[in-house]
């Protein structure tokens, strides 16, 4: 069981007299289930290319994913994603959008709304099922993005920084808020995001990838998720010793990164 | 010493480049943002003023500009008594008629055509050439293989206007099919869609505001085609009232003849403007 990548390798090929690009190399990591791994590194090191490659939408130059036994071979509602940005549908209203792949699934208008409804509570947005997305905020949209990717009960839940683009306070309640849920679904999360800080925070497993080939260079098993569903208050987690600590290392890391890459 | 105000000293130009300030409420930059009623009103007035100037002061003959009072008191005989014999409505009705069937035939053939095409190439590379081929061709120049091939009929009618709709229909349809965000169509995917279920969810939602540019510019090729369409063995129409006026150097039909069709085809873009507001408020929101 679990999400196990074998020795995968992605090579872009060459385009526009630009040379061959080998986004990932000989990449070896398994994600069991329930686990929260969450992927950290420089620009460009292939932590996108990782997502897509366990969302289904590229294909391994070489190596396989292999998800609960059997091998990934394209995209699937086992495995939801929650995207950056553009991802939602400016024709639909949140509801719509929220049941979209309930819909999409040939569940019923009253059932989906139903279900719908149950995850736009969950994510603070009660009231706002007939607005339509592009009326929004920043941080609204990207909870209607998470709310859709949870309708469909996926055993993978994917998200490539989907919380970049929120201000400090909405990004730390939004961070407890997929913590929580997480802590309530039991669902297995592949994260990406560009904070030292929340990768800590949120992760049991942190992955720490390094550019040109893009590869891992570092593991980690993180204790900090689990103080803060424990009952440890955010902030305390955050600043204690072992947590700085530990930031101040990874931080090390990827600055000798972004140096060698300079 | 007083300070030289910020406004003078940036001089006319930089203030004009100058985005304006926006009113409460709006956002800032968006191009071509406000009004134009007013000016549009203005514009028309002056027109008509300046017209009626010339052909009040006796600077033009009438014979090449008649006054506006002459075109309106054109349009009442015609009303009344019809032209070469055919009551004016039934003129108006047939070329309606004519530009309508061919839209709705382009539309109905086009539409899928130009989406198929988008989606996949072996439909684009089948089409494209002869589409491309015929597509910069002026109608005039094919209107005698017309009808040689489909007769002096109502066939070679519709089917040169049908032809002159078609080609940006089908194009304005087929570039529709690449404004989805590939998250979009992904995310679709990652539900587990299918191939027609992504088409229908996400790539025709999102071509909708192509496609409804390139039905409103296709009719305006339609009814610039029509007056060729209606050269040749018409005894009816807006095209052959407007042609054969013109022999007989009747200019107020003529004049009014092109106002007739400008304004069916002025209250038609109005009317896929409206549509457009109600299908698609999201446009080059997201
Ligand atoms: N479609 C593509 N074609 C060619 N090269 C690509 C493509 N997508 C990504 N790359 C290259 O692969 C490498 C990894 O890209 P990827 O998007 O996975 O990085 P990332 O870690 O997600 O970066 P960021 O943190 O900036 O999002 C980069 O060097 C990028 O230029
Ligand atoms: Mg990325």
């Amino acid at each position: 069981m679990g999400l196990h990548i074998e020795d995968v390798s992605v090579v872009y090929p060459a385009a526009d007299r630009r040379p061959p690009v080998e986004a990932l190399s000989r990449i070896n990591l398994t994600i069991e289930d329930e686990e929260f791994v969450v992927a950290l590194g420089a620009s460009g090191c292939g932590k996108s290319t990782l997502l897509n490659l366990i969302a289904g939408f590229l294909s391994p130059t070489s190596g396989r994913l292999v998800l609960d036994g059997r091998q990934v071979a394209g995209p699937g509602a086992d495995r939801a994603v929650v995207f950056q940005k553009h991802a939602l549908l400016p024709w639909l209203n949140v509801l719509d959008n929220v049941a979209f792949g309930l819909q999409i699934q040939g569940i019923g208008k009253v059932e989906r709304d139903q279900i719908a409804n149950k995850f736009l509570g969950m994510l603070g947005l009660d009231g706002f099922q007939q607005s339509p997305v592009y009326k929004l905020s920043g941080g609204m949209q990207q909870r209607v993005g998470i709310a859709r990717a949870l309708t469909c009960d996926p055993r993978v839940l994917l998200m490539d920084e989907p919380l970049g683009a929120l201000d400090a306070l909405t990004r730390e309640k939004a961070q407890e808020l997929i913590l929580n849920i997480w802590n309530d679904t039991h669902k297995s999360v592949f994260f990406i995001t560009h904070s030292v800080e929340e990768a800590l925070f949120m992760g049991t497993k942190l992955v720490v990838m390094s550019p040109r080939p893009g590869r891992i260079t570092h593991l980690f098993d993180l204790p900090f998720s689990r103080q803060f569903l424990g009952g440890t208050p955010a902030r305390q987690v955050k600043a204690s010793p072992e947590f700085i600590k530990l930031r101040e290392d990874v931080l090390k890391i990827i600055f000798a990164d972004e140096e060698a890459a300079a | 010493m007083t300070q030289p105000s910020p406004q003078k000293a940036e001089g006319l130009f930089a203030r004009l480049a100058r985005a304006k300030p926006t009113k409460p409420g709006e956002i800032y930059g968006v191009p071509g943002q406000g009004n134009t009623l007013w000016l549009s009103a203005c514009s028309i007035a002056l027109f008509f003023f300046v017209w009626w100037l010339v052909t009040f002061m006796g600077w033009v003959k009438p014979l090449f500009v008649p006054s506006p009072a002459a075109i309106l008191a054109k349009f009442v005989t015609v009303w009344n008594d019809g032209f070469t014999g055919t009551p004016f409505l039934e003129h108006v009705w047939i070329s309606t008629l004519r530009v309508f069937g061919a839209f709705i035939l382009a539309c109905v053939i086009g539409l899928p055509l130009g989406l198929a095409m988008g989606m996949s190439p072996v439909m684009r590379g089948l089409f494209d050439p002869p589409i491309e081929f015929y597509r910069p061709i002026p109608p005039l120049a094919y209107l005698p293989l017309m009808i040689i091939w489909f007769g002096i009929g109502e066939t070679s009618k519709v089917l040169l206007i049908f032809l002159s709709v078609f080609a940006p229909v089908v194009l304005g349809a087929r570039s529709g099919v690449k404004s989805a965000a590939i998250e979009q169509i992904h995310a679709a995917y990652s539900f587990g869609a299918t191939r027609w279920q992504v088409m229908r969810h996400v790539i025709m939602p999102s071509a909708m505001p192509e496609i409804l540019t390139a039905m409103r510019i296709g009719i305006g090729f339609g009814w610039t085609t029509l007056v060729a369409a209606e050269m040749v063995a018409s005894t009816k129409g807006l095209g052959y009232m407007v042609l054969s006026a013109s022999q007989f150097l009747q200019t107020p039909v003529v004049i009014m003849g092109i106002f007739v069709i400008a304004i069916i085809a002025f209250g038609f873009d109005l009317f896929m403007r409206f549509v457009e507001r109600r299908l698609v408020p999201w446009k080059g929101r997201m």
